[in-house]
């Protein structure tokens, strides 16, 4: 026998031993009573019998005894003794006189007759149990005839207990015996009605009912508010035995729904102990009413079959599937729990009720696993697969087409030292051939070298480390790619700046004038400033530098000079030492040391005076120097700016912002001296990548110019200046201040906006995913 | 020095002095062999006060004489194809390692197998051109110990020379080889040639039957130059033949010698026996032929009787394989270890079962008896005898050298050379590792190097060529610190493909695919990964046969057909991504485009964005590469999209994209640092 087995007739010998432990005296089976007086005389208060009374012999009464006999011990069970009396032969008294009296069977509680039974009503055990028990119990089992009756019931109990209702084709059966047992029982609980009339069967809902059979239905009248509506009702399943009935009156009084907050393989409820699946509605905090009145829904529909009991995965940890929302626990404890994902509430009901079903889904969803198991495997493994760097990918798609290299000088161990003393200067691009970065480089390197064709003093040239490894570690080469610039009797230069073709390009040229320029007459200082620099620099647009130095003041124009060394190929730089008397420092009305920035070509002079003295200070300050007041911001000068760590204030402009903007904008820039945050433009035409930071931040591209303010240091929060208001200086001023005392709400996607929490693990992931989706998404 | 005042200008009672007179210096070096000389070189180099003590007048007295027919069989291979200076050392197992491009083997032989005497001139010029001090006919005849507290290793070790001059140093470097020949004894041993003394001259075996003992490379050597000439040869020896492209070690039979076995399987008269040499006796009968016979029947009969009343095994199996008798009968048993001239307390054992002929030493080729004694060169073959390379010079140069760098440290305070890149060059400082590195490829499982990572994984340090069997003891051995745990890289061939009895040309030997990278057969990297350094005990308790404890993960780089581990996808990729799950980093490159949109849209960036972009050095990427990439989907064109806001941002659009986002973004959790296929 099963386990499950087990249990039950555990209940059921639990069931009996309440039967039993009413109180009985006296021995198991028949009694034998030799008189009536002795059995009258004996007769205790409130305990029922069943007597029969016999005269000596009587033949035709001989099978009924058998079964009256055979009966004695069922009853016992409720605390009816059946006890023979034997009429002596002078009896004429009442029960032994008559022949008739002698073919009946008398209940009697107490010494008060409840009922004869004529013996062809008390045929066998079942009838004789179920019509004593009939008799004894005719409070607890109401017996219906009519709907009216039945209706009347009904409304009586609502709102106060339930109902059992039990229909049976005739009394004194197997199934009406089963009925008043269960009604001993549990007829103080609920209140118990019962019918032979197969037209209230009908009107109970059963369509088409078939008659011959016994019904139970449990009307859940307690919970019922409406008079108008019949309470609801669980029909049991299964045939009416006590069992049966004694398990779907324990299920019906379960709670509808459970609710757990622990690992499912713990969870036991009394439809698991008999043998009922119990489902799992899986829930989140956020769904949890909604889920709750989906397991209400499922759990009427699966009254009687199984239990259902709401999980909230909030409150625990569970290692499935995150879609899940339907888990079965078998009474079967070997079976694990069965983690599904089920679309509607019908499929949670076929689920339970047709266990071929059950079976069929679970190894649906089985395959269907082992085939999403072995998609993500397949997934995973193309993921793993598939290249998703976009520097070697995109080189290993380029690797066919061949780089003009000719401008570009192959350097080997033998030929390396000497081709460095052939030019005045000559770069070498150290790669190694098979390392992505590098050979990317060198796709710009042969762009450079394009455009510095016919340059003269300047060889371009390579070293693959692949090759020459000797060469590349004598130069200290440890990343790949390393530019250097060997001029003749120079140390050598790393080139730090960004691996682009402009960029390089620019630093070759520039690097090609000593650093800091040594100027040494007023007039050459003037015509620097003016823009009039050495011929190799006539391409140069950028701010120029010169430091001002006196005789008092070497000191700061080593430190200058060594930043002039640290700044080379980047900055254009140059000095003065004055030793007439100063008129260039009156001119602009400095003391030595100073420094003129001519920007613009000498458009507009600014002079600072130079009080820092360490080299490390003044490359700072030259640096910050350089940096524009209302930048447009590139992807090539972004890193100048994040460098400073202040948050930015972003015109986002579809092309060239307009001269009202700019104005306000530079006004604002330039307000306050030392400014808490940058603000600066970014041209969309010119800078694309810009409309992937207003996805990014807005989910869809806001109406231009949009005016962001985003912190990158701290929090990562963004903010859009309102756009119904125009761009002022004192709008965007005010809406500041406002900001900055909280009072404006981050106007980005709650979860997409700034994703990154600082030091956030999961951050590459992200990117990654960022990454790909950016790919998707075209 | 002290030789020429003592037997020249003062006479014997100075002499008496001076032999209670230490000449001192830090290390002294035993034999000026290739080890001795190569360790001299290091020495050299660091500026150490050292000596070579050479027997001979002149270095690599070995080769002088072996191998008797003079055929190297180390390979000195003039092209490979590349340039690439330390790829090519890997097919050059002859030269020693110095900074002298003149001294690469290739400048002396252009035969892929020198001649011997090449070898003796190419040492002389290593040692001359290198002006290594070496001390020429000084034979070594005792050394022992003087304890003293000063001393580096609480003792000084005391030298003696054939002319009872005394040496004492801090460092003993012993490089002597092995050069005492292997010999049995058994009845009848006095009719045996040896190997060392053997004629060479093929005409002189002419019409003859001859047996040789042993089936090393020295037997079959023997066998080969006298193949064509003799009525047969047999060979003896106690276990099977080990051929060396099956087990995968240069020191078994190489195919430049098995003429012999070409010869057995055809059925062409020679042979090949197994048996041991032990039980074996000869006897002589009247015509000068040799005869083999059991030492059991001898110890059993009257040998004074003569040959006559001696039972040979042929008289109860008339088919024994010896029976017909030799003429010549050749023993080419090896060489051992020269332990005489040990003092007790030196503790010089030799090694157990087939290692007996080396001295006892630990992996870090300390002497187990004695501190500060180091066994160089082939006498240290125990620590990988018949795995790896160590017992020739392709091999003991490397371990030569991280020898020296290990008493560098202890002695001099200078760490194990290192370099430290930031961790954006992961990859590549491994990839170039495994590409070029000969001391990797050559003592495979033997030697490896380190990362050591620094702390949240934005740098490592390499170390390169360190023992493995030291690694628990990485940070008292180098000096460097690994607290955040480590890479080790070694180069490894599949389990269970070599051996003696192993089908190496099996139908799908070769692995292709990177997911079955665990499966290759053939030399090929591996990446163990340690979350913290091993300890000596979990050293102690390794699988058998694993040259390290089980790591936290580990990577196989699938084997390459032309070792070139460059292929982007099936090598790179994938070690990528394991030093990306190890580390929980992002390892990818990025254009400077991504790192800009990064830069405004995440707070943390991936360290090539971080390393490079934001500190102004970001890759700008020409036109065609980025579009390349936008091709690839790995990069996107926003100039193509129209945004001008037209398309309004309508919430279903926005769903949707909401939903796509959901399905890419939470993209699957890194995966197990020991993925099934990787497991061990």
């Amino acid at each position: 026998m099963s386990a499950q087995g087990d249990r039950w007739v555990s209940s059921f010998v639990f069931l009996l031993f309440c039967a039993s432990s009413i109180p009985r005296p006296g021995i198991a089976g028949l009694r034998q009573e030799p008189s009536p007086q002795r059995y009258f005389s004996g007769l205790e208060a409130g305990r029922a019998s069943l007597a029969f009374f016999t005269p000596h012999v009587s033949p035709g009464a001989q099978p009924f005894l058998e079964q009256i006999e055979s009966s004695a011990e069922a009853l016992q069970d409720y605390g009816i003794s059946v006890v023979k009396v034997n009429c002596p032969k002078e009896d004429v008294s009442r029960y032994c006189g008559k022949e008739n009296a002698l073919r009946k069977a008398y209940l009697f509680r107490g010494n008060i007759l409840i009922r004869e039974f004529p013996t062809d009503a008390l045929f066998d055990v079942n009838s004789i149990v179920a019509n004593v028990l009939f008799a004894l119990l005719f409070n607890e089992v109401k017996y219906v005839e009519t709907l009216a009756d039945l209706q009347n019931t009904e409304n009586v109990l609502k709102g106060k207990s339930n109902m059992v209702f039990a229909y049976v084709p005739a009394t004194g059966t197997a199934e009406h015996r089963a009925v008043m047992e269960a009604a001993f029982v549990y007829g103080t609980i609920h209140q118990f009605v019962l019918t032979t009339e197969a037209a209230l069967l009908k009107a109970t809902g059963n369509d088409d009912p078939d008659v011959s059979s016994a019904w139970l239905l449990f009307c859940h009248c307690q919970r019922a508010t409406d008079p108008a509506q019949p309470c609801r009702r669980t029909a049991l399943a299964q045939p009416l035995t006590l069992l049966n009935i004694h398990r779907h009156l324990k299920l019906m009084g379960a709670p509808l729904v459970t609710e757990v907050a622990e690992d499912p393989e713990k969870v036991s409820t009394v439809h698991l102990q008999l043998g009922l699946p119990l489902v799992f509605i899986l829930s989140q905090r956020e769904t949890y009413e909604a889920d709750r009145r989906t397991a209400e829904f499922v759990a009427w529909q699966l009254l009687g079959k199984a239990g259902v009991a709401l999980l909230s995965r909030d409150l625990v940890d569970l290692n499935v599937l995150h879609r899940s929302n339907v888990a079965l626990k078998t009474p079967d404890e070997r079976m694990p729990i069965q983690y599904l994902v089920l679309e509607d509430t019908d499929e949670v009901i076929t689920l339970v009720e047709d266990k071929n079903k059950v079976k069929q889904i679970q190894e649906d969803e089985e395959k269907e696993e082992e085939e999403e198991e072995e998609d993500e495997d397949e997934k995973e493994n193309n993921n793993q697969d598939i290249q998703d760097d976009q520097v070697v990918e995109a080189v290993s798609r380029d690797k066919k087409r061949e780089l003009p290299l000719e401008q570009v000088l192959v350097l080997t161990e033998e030929t390396f030292r000497s081709s460095l003393s052939e030019a005045a200067r000559t770069v070498v691009l150290f790669y190694a051939s098979w390392e992505a970065v590098s050979l990317a480089v060198l796709r710009s390197y042969s762009e450079v070298a394009d455009h510095l064709k016919g340059t003269p003093g300047v060889l371009l040239s390579r070293v693959n480390c692949w090759d020459w490894p000797g060469i590349c570690t004598q130069e200290n080469v440890t990343q790949f790619p390393t530019i250097k610039i060997y001029g003749k009797g120079e140390k050598s230069v790393t080139y730090d700046g960004m691996w682009g073709t402009e960029e390089l390009t620019s630093f070759i040229i520039l690097s090609r004038v000593s650093c800091p320029l040594k100027l040494a007459t007023m007039d050459e200082a003037e015509g620097y400033l003016r823009g009039e620099f050495p011929p190799e620099l006539s391409s140069h647009h950028h701010t120029s530098l010169l430091g001002v130095f006196s005789t008092a003041t070497s000191e700061a124009r080593e430190a200058f000079e060594e930043a002039g060394s640290i700044l080379s190929g980047h900055v254009m730089m140059g000095t003065y030492f004055e030793d007439d008397g100063l008129a260039l420092s009156r001119k602009y009305s400095v003391s030595p040391p100073a420094l003129l920035l001519a920007r613009s070509r000498g458009r507009s002079v600014e002079s600072i005076s130079l009080s820092k003295q360490s080299v490390q200070d003044m490359v700072q300050m030259i640096r910050y120097e350089l940096l524009d007041i209302f930048p447009e911001i590139t992807v090539q000068n972004l890193p100048q700016y994040l460098q400073l760590t202040k948050p930015f204030l972003i015109l986002f402009s579809d092309g060239d912002i307009s001269q009202m903007e700019s104005k306000e904008m530079l006004k604002l820039a330039k307000g306050r001296p030392q400014q808490a945050f940058v603000a600066c433009w970014l041209n969309l035409k010119k800078t694309p990548v810009g409309y992937g930071i207003l996805r990014t931040y807005f989910a869809a591209v806001p109406s231009l110019p949009v005016l962001v303010w985003v912190n990158l240091h701290a929090g990562g929060q963004v903010f859009q200046f309102p756009p119904e208001q125009s761009i002022a200086e004192v709008n965007v001023l005010s809406w500041l201040e406002k900001l900055q005392a909280g009072l404006e709400t981050p106007s980005c996607r709650s979860s997409a906006c700034f994703s990154l929490a600082a030091g956030d693990a999961s951050s590459t992931e992200e990117l990654r995913g960022g990454v790909a989706a950016a790919g998707r998404q075209r | 020095m002290a030789t020429l005042v003592c037997g020249t200008l003062l006479g014997l009672a100075l002499c008496a002095m001076s032999s209670t007179t230490f000449l001192y210096h830090d290390y002294c070096v035993i034999g000026a062999g290739p080890a001795g000389l190569q360790a001299a070189y290091f020495l050299q180099q660091a500026g150490r006060d050292y000596v070579v003590f050479e027997r001979s007048h002149a270095p690599g007295s070995f080769f002088a004489l072996y191998p008797r027919h003079r055929k190297l069989i180390s390979i000195n291979k003039q092209y490979t194809g590349k340039s690439n200076s330390e790829f090519n050392l890997r097919h050059d197992w002859n030269s020693l390692l110095s900074h002298d491009r003149r001294l690469l083997f290739r400048h002396y032989s252009r035969d892929f197998f020198p001649h011997a005497d090449t070898m003796v001139r190419y040492l002389e010029d290593f040692a001359s051109l290198l002006e290594l001090r070496v001390q020429y006919n000084t034979a070594i005849i005792h050394v022992t110990l003087e304890r003293n507290e000063q001393a580096w290793n609480g003792h000084y070790f005391l030298l003696t020379d054939q002319d009872r001059k005394n040496y004492k140093c801090s460092s003993l470097l012993v490089a002597t080889g092995t050069w005492v020949p292997n010999v049995v004894n058994f009845p009848g041993s006095e009719y045996v040639e040896g190997y060392e003394t053997v004629s060479i001259n093929p005409e002189d075996f002419a019409g003859q039957t001859v047996l040789i003992l042993g089936r090393g490379n020295s037997a079959f050597e023997t066998a080969e130059n006298i193949l064509g000439v003799t009525n047969f040869i047999h060979m003896v020896s106690r276990s099977r033949v080990r051929l060396s492209w099956a087990t995968h070690y240069v020191g078994d039979l190489r195919a430049i010698n098995n003429g012999l076995l070409d010869t057995y399987q055809l059925k062409s008269l020679d042979g090949l026996l197994e048996g041991d040499l032990e039980d074996l006796a000869i006897v002589k009968d009247k015509k000068g032929k040799l005869h083999i016979t059991l030492r059991f029947y001898l110890e059993n009969g009257n040998i004074s009787a003569g040959i006559d009343s001696i039972t040979l095994p042929q008289d109860e199996l008339d088919n024994f394989a010896t029976r017909a008798p030799y003429d010549r009968i050749i023993r080419c048993l090896g060489w051992k270890f020269d332990f005489s001239i040990y003092n007790r307390s030196l503790r010089m054992m030799p090694g157990k079962g087939n290692i007996k002929k080396y001295p006892q030493i630990k992996p870090s080729y300390e002497s187990r008896g004695t501190q500060g004694l180091f066994v160089l060169g082939t006498a240290s073959h125990s620590v990988d005898f018949r795995k790896s390379a160590g017992g020739f010079i392709h091999g003991f140069r490397y371990t030569t050298r991280a020898v020296h760098r290990l008493l560098e440290n202890r002695h001099h305070g200078v760490p194990w050379p290192s370099t430290v890149y930031p961790i954006t060059q992961l990859t590549n400082s491994i990839i170039k590792r495994v590409n070029e590195a000969s001391g990797l490829y050559q003592m495979f499982s033997v030697l490896a190097d380190i990362i050591l990572l620094r702390e949240n994984a934005t740098a490592f340090e390499y170390l390169e060529e360190y023992p493995t069997g030291v690694l628990a003891e990485l940070e008292m051995q180098t000096g460097r610190k690994a607290p955040n745990g480590l890479f080790v890289i070694i180069m490894e061939y599949g389990r269970n493909f070599s051996g003696a009895d192993k089908d190496v040309f099996y139908y799908n030997r070769a692995v292709g695919e990177a997911q079955h990278a665990w499966q290759s057969n053939f030399l090929h990297p591996v990446i163990y990964y340690y979350k913290r350094l091993p300890t000596e005990r979990e050293m102690k308790l390794r699988p058998p046969e694993w040259p390290l404890p089980r790591p936290d993960a580990i990577h196989h780089i699938v084997e390459d057909f032309l070792t070139d581990w460059t292929a982007p996808n099936a090598h790179i990729l994938p070690l990528r991504r394991f030093l990306e799950n190890c580390l929980s980093t992002d390892l990818r490159s990025f254009f400077a485009e991504s790192c800009f949109l990064f830069a405004f849209t995440h707070q943390k960036l991936p360290p090539f964005c971080q390393q490079g972009y934001v500190r102004m050095q970001g890759l700008m990427g020409s036109e065609g590469l980025r579009r390349h990439a936008v091709q690839a989907g790995l990069l996107q064109d926003y100039t193509l999209t129209d945004f001008s806001g037209d398309r309004p941002p309508d919430s279903h659009d926005r769903s949707r994209d909401q939903l796509l986002r959901d399905q890419v973004i939470p993209i699957r959790p890194l995966q197990h640092l020991v993925k099934a296929k990787d497991e061990l």
